[in-house]
């Protein structure tokens, strides 16, 4: 298996990772973790898949989209635990209440 | 450069993202002239949207490389008669939904977040409508559900803050699985531009795992059932103009995505049996949507359940357009349900915070008479609902007929059933709350008075869902301009 | 565009345009109400008459508006279409007259209410002017949108009530019919109404299909046409104010809803390739059955209204049993019941609105004496009632006559039968009201609610019902006159059976 197939598949497990944990945690920063971590799963599979050039130079797209990727991982984040804060200070809870507004 | 090169045809697609993006960046820089900016862009916007549908049906589809750089890294805009009609749509919808939030937001303070966000989300929408390739279509997606997120929290409730939570973790979750497929197409076939992929071999093993991704995460984002959870409680906690283009235009966008991907590029290749399997899903949204509207207690409820219904409806398109001869007819009575859904979707949705702006409250059992303290809002939910259970004259007649005809061509009558139901269904929830509004007894609840610009833009957006029924022909003549199906 | 193709457009807009303008109209302009609503109506008269005139001399006038990809909006005037619209605009012209009299003094939302109104007539316009089934479909779907209103108009819970069930029932009725249509189209491409009919062709690739459809239809008209068992709604819909039942039941629901039996029967289907199908022995059992289940259950109502509702669901379904028998004559029968009973008709609700707002008189055991106090709203009820009936010469005789003896001629015996049970039982439940009225003495001083002066009420109130009346009866005395309702009856048979 050559080194970046392993990467891919890396990339793919730490995907699945995250999915898992997202469903099975209530706690918002854990999901948000856990989204972070699917992420960086899928940027490493892109950064993987820059090997696809037969010359020494590996393909410049998919560095692109990593990067726009962080990017866009990292407002996210950055909103998502804005988010988490307002929450905690409004309710006092930390978990995302449950109950369908009435 | 002269006003002609400026407005030149093949620059459109710049200005229709950059005028909203402009707009939002001013709105932040100076906040208190949020308001009158972004009324300028909602009334300057359409008129060049409608230059470009214009432009698109005389000379077909247009191309438009950003700043001169070319594929692959460089962004392409592509717009054909699907892309200019949901951006007519779009711009229709969010200008009246802007007239709309100046007077629903003048009397209580307005965050002065509002305004920039309602010009991202918009600026979003243009751009994800004029994409050419997939990962634009990510890029804009993410902006699209970050703005909506942020406009949903904005009022601050701890309800609508855990709303917003859920949202933006679904949201998030949707985009990461699209650009995980994104990830797997351009694997095996080094490119992005969807007309590239358009042309790529049969059946290569990426391909239905990269469509698994995708529709997966799109689905999400468009609350089909299963995933449906996170909508109805966004939706009805969110201030009226935002619940308005939430449910109008956002889930759209993501529905947008899925149908020209599977149009362009996944259709003969993906197993016939998954359309079915999204078929039904989308009639146990229908059914289940239309259930909990007739449960729900408070109106905006009502109406964000019945968001999730109409959705079922959309997703209908997969099995409807399985077989050759009835594929058009699916596609186009898809399409017209995306339209009249978001005209008159919007249009019940202003009518309801209309309802909450004079009673401070939207239970339905406490809403009676109030046909008569506001009778053109009333007016205006009549239509639109008129155009949700799909009567005549409506554009939501016009795509059920559509689907109709599409279900019994191909043999397919099962589906025709559920429509029907669903019709019957939406009846039953649209009337549980008109009925109260007619019934003058015990008495006709009182409320303060309502700026009149807020009952007349939801009356006008009930009427353009009543009027794309009476103008199907050149509607669908707009469609199939540069001939995306 | 000529004027041909204008003109059943125009009729359409006469009465669309002003109620959509009534509807802005503020409570108080009384006068502009009034001016709409009666300009309206006069001129749509007038520009019947122009098609009626035109369609005698084969003139051909059609409007033609593409709707959908594949299908027009097609409003077409043909013999049958320029026969119920004549009938909608002279009665919608009488019942303005009158729902100004009873409405204006005392109502609340009166834009609302004639808004309303004026939208339920071009709907009905729209559904007597139709080519096609869309369109039929189209406007169909409309009058339900535009008489939901009107029946809730009072707001009270029994008005609610009655407003939910003609929802459930219409609602129903129109999916049912929808689907029907839409199966139509799937399987033969065109849903257009053709002298004669247009499936011949299709009887041995589809037959057991088209049955469905055909039962899909008729059971989704048969809801506004009141055919049992989807009568349930009519009853109760009598809650609503007296011009809105006389409109109801006279010109609008269940005239569109036989209508359609009949376009349905003759235009799609067409009648022979029907009687092959074997689908007009079941249609003939169902309205025979309405008709004496209708007379049945008149009999045991006290409310003079609800004694009306079950009379008209008894009394429609003679218009779809001339349509289930084979023939000219059978045909001229039920055709020509679609003018006679709504005359008659609507001369009986003219008066029982009368009775309730001079005299507050509902129930039946309430009018002892009532023709002592209003000798002509009781002369105009007789008349009506006589032609129910079928007294000659009132109209009502008329198509009795025909319907019996087309169905003799069509070899069904069995129908005279039920004719002439219905006749008995008609008899039964109107000839006491009618001895009561004139013979009966007035049992105790009855509350006077409103009094016209030297009139028995007002002339507004007055003036339609003995109008109606005397149409009914000149309708069946001049009955061979030209443009008679009897002499286009015959005009329409002719061109059916001999297109």
């Amino acid at each position: 298996m050559n080194i970046p197939l392993l990467y891919e598949l890396v990339g793919v497990i730490l995907l699945g990772m995250g999915l898992y944990s997202l469903v099975v945690y209530s706690h918002p920063v854990r999901k948000i973790l856990a989204l972070n971590v699917s992420g960086a799963g899928v940027f490493l599979f892109l950064v993987a898949a820059a090997d696809r050039t037969s010359g020494p130079l590996p393909d410049p797209v998919p560095h692109a989209m990593v990067l726009t990727g962080i990017v866009v991982a990292v407002s996210a984040t950055a909103l998502a635990l804005a988010l988490a804060c307002r929450i905690h200070q409004v309710s006092g809870t930390a978990p995302l209440t449950d109950n369908e507004p009435e | 450069m002269s006003l002609n090169d400026i407005l030149r045809p093949m620059n459109l697609p710049a200005w229709i993202i950059s005028l909203p993006l402009l707009a939002a960046v001013v709105a932040v820089v100076l906040p208190r002239t949020g308001r009158w900016v972004s009324i300028f862009i909602a009334i300057i916007t359409p008129l060049v949207v409608f230059k470009l549908c214009i432009e698109i049906l005389v000379h077909g589809a247009l191309q438009m490389q950003v700043g001169g750089w070319q594929a692959p890294l460089g962004i392409q805009l592509y717009a054909d008669g699907l892309s200019a009609a949901m951006l007519a749509m779009t711009a229709i919808v969010i200008s009246c939904s802007t007239f709309y939030a100046r007077s629903y937001f003048s009397a209580k303070a307005a965050s002065p977040f509002f305004w920039p966000l309602w010009m991202f989300l918009w600026a979003a929408l243009n751009a994800l409508f004029l994409s050419g390739d997939i990962f634009n279509l990510y890029v804009t997606l993410e902006l699209l559900g970050l703005s909506a997120v942020a406009l949903v929290a904005l009022s601050q409730t701890a309800d609508a803050l855990s709303a917003a939570m859920r949202y933006l973790l679904v949201s998030l979750t949707g985009s990461l699985s699209y650009l995980m497929g994104v990830a797997l197409l351009y694997a095996a076939n080094g490119t992005l531009s969807i007309k590239m992929l358009a042309t790529v071999g049969p059946a290569s093993p990426s391909l239905p795992a990269a469509f698994a991704l995708m529709a997966a995460g799109l689905i999400m984002k468009s609350a089909l059932f299963p995933m449906h959870f996170w909508l109805p409680p966004a939706h009805a906690n969110a201030p009226a103009p935002v619940s308005a283009v939430l449910s109008a235009l956002v889930v759209k966008a993501s529905f947008y995505i899925l149908v020209r991907l599977w149009l362009m590029i996944f259709e003969p290749f993906i197993n016939p049996s998954t359309a079915q399997l999204i078929g039904m899903l989308g009639a146990f949204a229908v059914i289940w949507g239309s259930v909990q509207a007739l449960l729900a207690k408070r109106l905006k409820l009502l109406v964000a359940y019945s968001t999730v219904a109409q959705i079922g409806y959309l997703f209908l398109f997969f099995p409807l357009s399985s077989t050759p001869q009835t594929a058009h007819t699916a596609w186009q009575g898809g399409l017209y349900f995306v339209f009249s859904h978001a005209c008159a979707k919007a249009a019940i949705f202003l009518a309801a915070g209309t309802v909450i702006y004079a009673f401070g409250h939207d239970r339905i059992n406490k809403l009676h008479g109030i046909v008569r303290r506001m009778p053109v809002s009333m007016f205006a939910f009549a239509l639109a609902g008129v155009s949700l259970i799909g009567l005549p004259p409506s554009g939501g007649f016009i795509a059920k007929w559509l689907y109709l005809n599409a279900a019994l061509a191909s043999g397919q009558w099962w589906w025709s059933g559920l429509i029907i139901l669903g019709g019957l269904l939406a009846t039953a929830y649209i009337f549980r709350f008109f009925s109260r509004a007619f019934s003058y007894f015990p008495e006709v609840v009182e409320g303060r008075p309502v700026p009149k610009i807020m009952e007349w833009t939801a009356l006008a957006l009930a009427l353009c869902a009543i009027f794309l029924g009476l103008t199907a022909p050149a509607v669908t003549e707009l469609l199939n301009a540069g001939k995306p199906f | 565009m000529t004027f041909d193709n204008w003109l059943p457009l125009l009729t359409l807009l006469t009465s669309l345009l002003p109620g959509i303008v009534i509807f802005v109209l503020p409570e108080e302009r009384v006068r502009w109400r009034t001016a709409l609503n009666l300009g309206g109506s006069g001129l749509k008269l007038v520009l019947i008459g122009v098609m009626i005139w035109g369609v005698h001399h084969e003139h051909v006038y059609e409007t033609r508006l593409p709707i959908l990809p594949d299908i027009d909006l097609v409003l077409n005037a043909d013999a049958m279409s320029v026969m119920m619209t004549a009938l909608s605009g002279v009665l919608w012209f009488l019942t303005t007259l009158y729902a100004i009299a009873y409405l204006e003094k005392s109502s609340q939302s009166r834009s609302r209410f004639f808004g309303f109104f004026s939208l339920c007539v071009s709907s009905t316009i729209g559904i007597a002017l139709a080519g096609n089934l869309m369109t039929f479909l189209m406007f169909y779907e409309m009058l339900t949108l535009s008489t939901y209103p009107l029946v809730v108009h009072s707001g009270t819970p029994e008005s609610m009530r009655a407003g939910r069930i003609y929802i459930v029932y219409t609602f129903g009725g129109g999916a049912a019919f929808l689907i029907g249509v839409a199966w139509l189209k799937a399987l033969v491409g065109s849903v257009a109404f053709t002298e004669g009919g247009m499936l011949a062709p299709y009887v041995d690739t589809y037959a057991t299909q088209l049955r469905f459809i055909f039962l899909l239809m008729i059971a989704g008209l048969g809801v506004k046409a009141a055919l049992v068992p989807l009568h349930g709604w009519l009853p109760k819909a009598m809650v609503a104010p007296a011009p809105v039942s006389a409109l109801l039941h006279a010109v609008a629901v269940v005239k569109a809803g036989a209508f359609g039996i009949v376009r349905v029967v003759y235009d799609v289907y067409g009648i022979e390739f029907s009687a092959k199908l074997g689908l007009l022995q079941p249609l003939a059992a169902v309205a025979a059955f309405t008709i004496v289940y209708g007379s049945i259950r008149a009999l045991f109502q006290d409310e003079l209204k609800k004694r009306l509702a079950f009379s008209t669901v008894s009394q429609v379904s003679y218009i779809a049993l001339g349509a289930a028998i084979v023939g000219p004559v059978a045909t001229i029968g039920g055709v020509v019941h679609l003018v006679h009973q709504g005359l008659m008709k609507i001369t009986l609700f003219f008066c029982a609105g009368n009775f309730a707002a001079t005299l507050g008189v509902h129930h039946i055991s309430q009018m002892n004496g009532v023709g002592r106090r209003m000798p002509w709203t009781m002369a105009a009820f007789t008349l009506g009632a006589l032609g129910m009936i079928g007294v000659p010469p009132i109209a009502g005789f008329i198509s009795k006559w025909y319907l019996a003896t087309g169905a003799l001629a069509a070899g069904q015996p069995w129908i005279i039968m039920i004719l002439v049970t219905s006749s008995l039982l008609n008899a039964a439940y109107f000839l006491p009201i009618l001895y009561r009225g004139w013979f009966q003495d007035a049992a105790e001083t009855r509350s006077e609610k409103s009094s016209g002066g030297k009139l028995e009420t007002h002339w507004m109130l007055l003036l339609p019902p003995l109008i109606t009346a005397l149409l009914a009866l000149l309708a069946g005395l001049l009955a061979n006159a030209p443009f008679s309702p009897l002499e286009w009856a015959r005009l329409i048979a002719t061109r059916e059976y001999q297109p």
